[in-house]
């Protein structure tokens, strides 16, 4: 039995305030994929991210986590598998200490005192911050709290990682530590994200979402080649497929304003052609 | 920088303070948050025209600052954050008690100002010894000793939520503040009506924030029960010693008045 797929069947989420947030969403994601959900504000990532491990209930259609059909009976094998790091760390590190909060999801799980600490000296070392643990969370950085924030759900070695914008509000060094981290794990993983240059180097397959309906399901790299897709679906192609600013100027501009870089004789273009 | 933002940086001080490792640092913290709550008790359940039979009590945070090295001029910041509140409940006194109570020279005191004095020292020796108690032990493991004593552990939790989200939810009312300086060219103070809109949004937003942070706690198994690690403290001869002397003293303090009694016993001796 595999606990490592995900699969999402006619889902439908209406609130209670008549908004369909979500419309007959099917998808099948299998044991290691790494795939991206991307989308414009209000797409419907978010809902569906909840509902993957059984914080909202669908409106109609149904989830299923490995071989088990998610219900009310199963919330807690199936919070065990499916790990969601939210987009906020102040949101999950609610303890007194890094270790505390590490802790707290073996500790409900009844781990014996022994294996917890194991187990999180364990997730802290996966990414890189033992030497935070005594840290109260208010005292660390942003890039800190969100390597500390991964590892509270990797304690309970989850089979499904479910990451909600990771790299949101990371600086260039703390963005790349914690894909680095996301390239080196096995398990099956989902990812939301506006940062697309990070889609492509992360997931190899991609599904946009556009107003609560699956627009398009495939390999990313194709995708993203999708210009019309992309634009009917508010979005755009990562920089790294952009064409280089200098050599073709006109393409990366707002319509009516100059190119940010002169076409030629700038000191910054720096490969050949 | 606002004065806010000053005051709650410096929270963060006081949580550096508590891991430093003295001989007080490591008692067990049950021992510190009874003899806390001993010295408490007997200052505030003095007659309010009282001054010099408390003036004895300052030994207590003295020696624990003394022996623990917390930086004196810090603590005393601190408290006098506190002093203006305790100001303002003693302020009218000397207006209402005109009574005369005792002559100085030429001058009659009203018990008026006596009891405002010995509100502000009642407040600057129970403020002391509360600030001197988080310094020297940390809030987390207060609430983990207040469990341990019998408090329902849903109040420690709630403590312990306060004091984490007390400094995410100051960040943002900070900001919001700015924000509005910002944009107010010079005008200084908000009026009523900003001030109201202002806390109700900071609230709606607290709701949302409590909301998310439920949502994490349930994605990490969380059922109801709260379980913590903290360390396991032993409440040994030291902590006996340290409760039960302190605690003698302050209720000897509390039944003679030390510095009457040692006043007599002087001017008896010279008779």
């Amino acid at each position: 039995m595999s606990h490592h797929k995900v699969e999402v069947r006619n889902l439908q989420h209406v609130y209670p305030d008549g908004t369909v947030a979500l419309n007959d969403v099917s998808f099948r994601i299998h044991h290691g994929e790494s795939v991206a959900i991307i989308g414009a504000n209000g797409a419907g990532k978010s809902t569906l991210l909840l509902h993957l491990n059984g914080y909202l209930s669908a409106t109609s259609g149904e989830v299923v986590i490995g071989d088990t059909l998610l219900a009310r009976e199963n919330l807690a094998e199936v919070r065990r598998t499916v790990g969601i790091v939210f987009q906020d760390p102040d949101d999950q590190l609610f303890m007194p200490t890094v270790f505390d909060d590490v802790a707290f999801g073996p500790l409900n799980m009844g781990l014996a005192a022994t294996d917890v600490e194991t187990r999180v000296i364990e997730a802290l070392g996966m990414v890189e911050a033992v030497e935070l643990r005594h840290k109260p969370p208010y005292h660390l950085s942003g890039g800190e709290k969100k390597r500390v924030a991964i590892a509270t759900v990797l304690s309970m070695l989850p089979d499904i990682l479910v990451l909600d914008e990771p790299t949101n509000g990371l600086d260039p060094h703390a963005r790349r530590q914690v894909m680095a981290l996301l390239q080196a794990f096995h398990h099956t993983r989902i990812i939301t994200s506006h940062d697309l240059d990070m889609v492509l180097e992360l997931c190899e397959r991609t599904i946009v979402l556009q107003d609560g309906q699956v627009m398009a399901d495939g390999p990313t790299l194709d995708i993203f080649k999708n210009e019309e897709l992309l634009h009917a679906c508010r979005l755009e192609k990562p920089f790294a497929m952009q064409a280089c600013p200098v050599c073709s100027p006109g393409r990366r501009t707002v319509p009516g304003r100059k190119p940010l870089v002169p076409p030629h004789g700038d000191g910054y273009h720096d490969h050949e052609h | 920088m606002l004065a806010i933002d000053g005051t709650f940086l410096d929270f963060k001080q006081l949580d550096l303070l508590a891991t430093q490792h003295t001989a007080l640092h490591r008692l067990d913290p049950r021992a510190k948050v009874l003899t806390t709550a001993c010295f408490v008790l007997c200052v505030v359940s003095f007659d309010r025209y009282t001054i010099s039979a408390m003036l004895p009590y300052l030994l207590y945070p003295a020696v624990l600052i003394a022996a623990s090295g917390l930086p004196f001029g810090y603590i005393l910041r601190k408290i006098l954050i506190v002093i203006p509140f305790a100001l303002v409940i003693g302020i009218f006194n000397p207006v209402f008690d005109r009574q005369v109570i005792m002559h100085v020279g030429e001058f009659a005191i009203w018990g008026g100002w006596v009891s405002c004095a010995s509100i502000l020292i009642r407040a600057t020796l129970t403020a002391s010894v509360a600030i001197i108690l988080v310094a020297l032990t940390g809030f987390p493991v207060i609430c983990a000793a207040l469990e341990k004593l019998g408090m329902p552990k849903a109040f420690a939790v709630q403590l312990l939520f306060l004091y984490r989200y007390i400094f995410v939810l100051t960040d943002e009312g900070v900001r919001t503040i700015r924000a509005c300086q910002l944009r107010s060219f010079g005008r200084r103070g908000l009026s009523l009506r900003q001030f109201g809109s202002l806390v109700g949004h900071l609230l709606l937003r607290t709701w949302d924030r409590a909301e998310r942070i439920h949502m994490a706690m349930l994605a990490r198994g969380f059922s109801g029960e709260f379980h913590t690690t903290g360390p396991q403290g032993r409440f040994g001869s030291k902590e006996l010693i340290f409760m039960g002397g302190w605690s003698a003293l302050f209720i000897v303090l509390r039944l003679y008045n030390a510095p009457q009694l040692l006043g007599g016993l002087f001017a008896g001796s010279l008779s």
